[in-house]
């Protein structure tokens, strides 16, 4: 699956997607991947103030919990709530209809410590 | 396979209860009406026949000791010996009511106080309760005290930290989390065992203790034991033991010795009472000097004649009861028996072919399988699959173990290796069990190469083939 | 050589030469010196099976025997009757010498009748979800209570008085362990809790914790906790048995249910092992503690079962699980599942009923003799205090010469004025006994 190159990626394997002042995230291909199959999202409450590199939600599959970190700081102002009845959206299309986050940007330059997707694509390609 | 609720028929029972010997009151009188159930509940309703027939076909699904080899690793699936069963069954030990008088009770009394004794010794420490129900009960149990420690000496603030190797039971940090400390993970080192320049890096005064199993879950001694109990030790800490692999060292190596301020023993794997399904269990600990006056209440004392046995609850200084009663007594009896007929010689004999069985094992499968550390090792060891057959998984091997007719290892733990199996044969298999055991994995490494399919689709003997746990987990049924 | 150990010296020998080891020594040549130097005996010998047999006979003997008494004693653990098939049929081995059903293929008959069990207790305490079982009753509630901590984030618990003193001293050690704050609910002169202190404490309340029917064997009202106490959460202790004719915690409210077990089919033992049980809701699946077994289909869409939601649990989320529990008390609550297999719809309200009618019986015939008073006026199930004029512990002497295991003096727990015993009355006592019993204490 390709890597949307006008989307940021943090190295713990989330994707940033600007939509003016917010950013919606997920988790990337490679993280679902190594996860399997995704049995359950547990989402952080909307009108949650996070920080950047702070764990804010799991994404459990059969065998693992993973936690999953806010890749800027801000507030969460919408989740993904068909991933409750319908976790296996992350599997099937984790770029864009297994979004899980909507965050209100606190701090626009930490956008800067994110990788592009080429640079992304060589970060997992050591894997 | 038809669940006890598919059986039976309306209006059968399976056991006939006495009728009352006297005037019934109407039920009116004695309870009001909102206190009442207004439904029955929908229990089954079958004859005796069909509960014995039901049960009888369940267990036939199940594959336990007694069918055969069981190397499941961290587990010591050993022989139960029967013995331990019918002395648990004596109307003295079995029916005995827990408030019922110590006058009354001193049997039971004796054995606890004996069995107590025993396994201080076999510690190598000096107090002891017979309370926890299962190991994970007891390190809960042991990072109760350490709390306690620290709360006495007003050091509770400062003492935040509990360390653990990476290798860890899973138990091991959940139970320290659960009293609030700060679980801190320790790499391991190349050698598999815990790196002495990661625990000088946590060790300060803030450390209030590390947890350790020893020989750790991979199979290998701690060979710097002495020295990390001692860096633990100058910084004010305490060393929890965790008795999962006493197997490998009972009978000639005490954790006392090594510097261990507490230890929980699983009675249930080193002295052989039954796993029963995953329980009952029991978790003893045992403690140094200084951590004695924290021991739940009560402990089992003889009176200064020595002539009577008895509940000491005059402790002020104890963290109190952390079970309904005095722990799992039925398993201290069958404990106990079995120590009483190895003696000695046999808690050595225990370690030595547990030992050399597992060492063994892993000789034979070293050459096909990667062994992440290949030296002697101790009553388990490790192997991996990784790099054998990508599209292959250690769980696709365990499952083609079943084919065989014997029980998988342990797979998928400790997570520190990938593609991990497990492997602890015990002291109670015969060399003939481990040659087939082994032989059978030779098989599948070819299988791997020739045949990968055989493997995807196995288990093929069993009731069920492989089950959808994605669907439980994502739909979860759990209850008819 | 030992009977349990199959290694002859010949194979150890061809083990050792295949190793390429020269002695068994070798193989613990990791251990430190300074540590096997240090190494001290036990002092035991071996010891055959005969002899082992007579020990542990000759130490047994030094405890009375139950069966040449007639027992009134309760306070958590009960003298009831077991069907004779609960105990052969746990004696299978594939049962009782298995593990934690690891692998599901392998384990189909645990993961079954686990499911089972799940669904009796389900049924028997009207709650949605029960686990395979926890360790014991008290340290039950100790798990409901950080449970309820976790799901409510409050620190705050009021817990009945009326409590099982036992359980409470174990719900003190979890609660300091885990720095939650206890406030005691008192009980009035009927032997029910204060409701009204429950209103009045409501800041920051993570739970409320009553046992039902309570100690004293008072059978609680609890209706109108739940609407009182909003998103805290009731937490219930109930005898099972009991709830073969009491409405069922469900009914009323609770949140999570627990209790002992050990009524179900499981021998007394000394206290143990006891059987944890543990109910509650499906929208709070999630934070629950235990083991829990649960259906799907396997690749050819037959039925198998396998163990559900694991990530809750240690072995997976380490410090951050529910609960630092690993094992349950399987083998405990197979003999539930087949006793209340055996007892079924039917009989489980009779084995209640009966249970009801005899204390009462015993109740009343006490209360008509002198210096004999029930103490609360309330409502009871099996178990119930009296009031008495003499001591109790020389009652209870008198008695005991007599054969009776005659209840539980409650003086050393320190909750009630006076002279009081428990009383606890199962369907094994008959009126003959129980007539007997009272002419021995009123003469």
């Amino acid at each position: 699956m390709p890597y949307p190159s006008e989307y940021r990626y943090s190295k713990e394997h989330e994707w940033v997607k600007l939509e003016g002042a917010n950013a919606r995230m997920g988790i990337t291909d490679f993280a679902q991947h190594e996860l399997g199959d995704v049995v359950y999202v547990e989402l952080p409450k909307v009108g949650r103030k996070v920080k950047q590199h702070e764990s804010f939600a799991v994404v459990e599959s059969v065998k693992a919990a993973s936690e999953v970190y806010a890749p800027v700081s801000g507030e969460v102002i919408e989740v993904n709530k068909k991933l409750e009845n319908q976790p296996e959206l992350i599997n099937k299309s984790p770029h864009t209809e297994g979004w899980m986050v909507v965050l209100r940007i606190d701090t626009p330059k930490e956008l800067d410590n994110l990788l592009t997707a080429a640079d992304y694509e060589k970060h997992i390609g050591g894997k | 396979m038809s669940t006890i609720f598919e059986i039976g028929a309306e209006g059968r029972h399976g056991l006939r209860l006495p009728e009352l010997d006297f005037d019934e009151k109407p039920i009116e009188e004695l309870l009001s009406p909102e206190l009442i159930r207004k439904e029955d509940p929908k229990l089954p309703e079958v004859s005796q026949i069909e509960v014995v027939r039901h049960y009888t076909k369940l267990s036939k699904m199940n594959y336990g000791v007694d069918d055969g080899i069981y190397p499941l690793g961290s587990c010591t699936m050993k022989y139960n010996p029967r013995i331990n069963e019918e002395t648990a069954r004596l109307p003295q030990f079995a029916y005995a009511h827990p408030f019922q008088s110590e006058e009354f009770s001193q049997g039971c009394l004796q054995l606890m106080h004996e069995l107590s004794q025993i396994l201080c010794k076999i510690a190598g420490l000096d107090a002891i309760t017979l309370q926890p129900v299962a190991g994970a009960h007891g390190e809960l149990t042991g990072m109760l005290l350490i709390k306690k420690y620290f709360e006495k000496r007003g050091e509770l603030q400062k003492r935040k930290k509990i360390l653990l190797p990476d290798s860890a039971h899973g138990t091991n940090p959940a139970s320290a989390a659960a009293l609030g400390f700060e679980v801190v993970e320790l790499k391991s080192n190349e050698r598999g065992l815990v790196d002495l320049e990661a625990l000088k890096a946590q060790v300060d005064e803030t450390v209030a203790g590390l947890m350790i199993t020893n020989p750790n879950t991979l199979g290998l001694f701690e060979e710097d034991i002495l020295h990390i109990t001692e860096t633990i030790h100058d910084v004010g800490g305490f060393v929890y033991y965790d008795g999962a692999n006493l197997n490998a060292i009972v009978g000639r190596a005490r954790p006392g010795d090594m510097g261990v301020d507490i230890m929980h023993y699983n009675l249930h794997k080193t002295f052989t009472t039954p796993h029963g399904g995953g329980g009952p269990g029991a978790g003893p600990i045992a403690v140094v000097k200084t951590l004695a006056p924290y021991l739940p209440v009560p402990l089992i004392n003889k009176s200064k004649k020595g002539d009577e046995y008895f509940f000491d609850c005059a402790r002020p200084d104890s963290i109190g009861k952390i079970h309904s009663f005095y722990g799992n007594f039925g398993m201290l009896v069958r404990a106990y028996t079995y120590i009483r007929i190895m003696g000695d010689e046999g808690l050595r004999a225990i370690s030595t072919n547990a030992v050399l069985n597992a060492n063994y094992m892993l000789h034979r499968l070293k050459s096909v399988y990667k062994a992440p550390f290949d030296r002697v090792c101790k009553h388990e060891f490790v192997i991996t699959s990784k790099g054998m057959n990508e599209h292959l998984r250690t769980l696709d091997i365990a499952k083609r173990l079943i084919d065989f007719g014997v029980h998988p290892s342990s797979i998928y733990f400790p997570l520190i290796v990938p593609e991990v199996m497990m492997v602890e044969p015990t002291e109670t298999v015969s060399k003939k069990e481990m040659d087939y055991f082994v032989d059978a994995l030779l098989q599948i490494a070819k299988e791997m190469k020739e045949n990968p399919e055989i493997l995807k689709s196995a288990p093929h003997v069993t009731p069920v083939k492989r089950l959808d746990d994605v669907r439980a987990a994502r739909e979860p049924v759990l209850r008819a | 050589m030992f009977e349990y150990i199959p290694n002859t010296p010949e194979d150890q020998r061809e083990m050792l030469a295949a190793i390429g080891l020269s002695s068994l020594e070798e193989l613990f040549a990791d251990i430190p010196r300074r540590v096997l130097d240090k190494f001290e005996k036990v002092g035991l010998e071996p010891m055959s099976e005969l002899e082992a047999k007579r020990l542990l006979g000759s130490i047994a003997h030094e405890s009375l025997n139950p069966d040449e008494y007639v027992s009134f004693l309760g306070g958590g653990v009960y003298d009831h009757y077991i069907p004779s098939v609960v105990g052969h049929l746990i004696q299978r081995s594939e049962f009782f010498t298995t593990y934690t059903p690891y692998q599901a293929e392998l384990s189909q008959g645990t993961l079954t009748w686990m499911f089972e069990f799940q669904t009796m207790i389900c049924e028997l305490t009207g709650m949605e979800v029960a686990n395979a079982s926890l360790y014991d009753g008290g340290s039950a509630l100790a798990e409901a209570m950080l449970m309820a901590k976790n799901v409510t984030e409050n620190k705050k618990f009021l817990v009945a008085r009326s409590l099982n003193p036992n359980y409470r001293s174990v719900l003190d050690t979890y609660a300091w362990g885990a720095d939650l704050e206890i406030e005691e609910i008192l009980f009035g002169e009927d032997g029910r809790i204060d409701q009204e202190f429950i209103r009045q404490n409501l800041q920051g309340l993570g739970g409320v914790i009553v046992q039902n029917p309570n100690f004293f064997g008072v059978i609680e009202d609890l209706s109108r906790i739940k609407q009182m106490i909003g998103n805290a959460m009731l937490i219930v202790s109930a005898n099972p048995i009991s709830l073969g004719v009491l409405a069922p915690p469900g009914t009323y409210g609770t949140d999570i249910y627990v209790g002992e077990g050990q009524t179900l089919g499981v021998p007394m033992s000394f206290g143990g092992p006891l059987l944890g049980l543990f109910s509650t809701r499906m929208s709070y699946v999630r934070k629950m503690p235990g083991r829990l077994s649960g259906r799907t289909v396997d690749t050819e869409g037959k039925t198998g079962y396998v163990m559900a939601l694991q990530t809750r649990e240690q072995h997976i989320r380490r410090d951050k699980a529910t609960s630092n529990i690993c094992t349950n008390q399987a083998l405990c609550a197979l003999m539930a599942t087949i006793y209340m297999s055996l007892l079924g719809r039917r009989r489980i309200r009779q084995l209640a009923e009966l249970n009801l009618q005899k204390a009462h019986y015993l109740a009343a015939k006490l209360s008509r003799a002198k210096g004999f008073k029930v103490k609360f006026a309330s409502p009871f199930f099996n178990e119930f205090v009296i009031e008495t004029r003499k001591k109790p512990s020389s009652l209870l002497k008198k008695a005991q010469k007599e054969g009776f295991l005659g209840g539980i003096d409650l003086e050393p727990f320190g909750l009630l004025d006076g002279n009081n015993i428990l009383l606890a009355v199962t369907e094994k006592r008959t009126k003959e006994e129980m007539d007997r019993f009272v002419k021995v204490l009123t003469h």
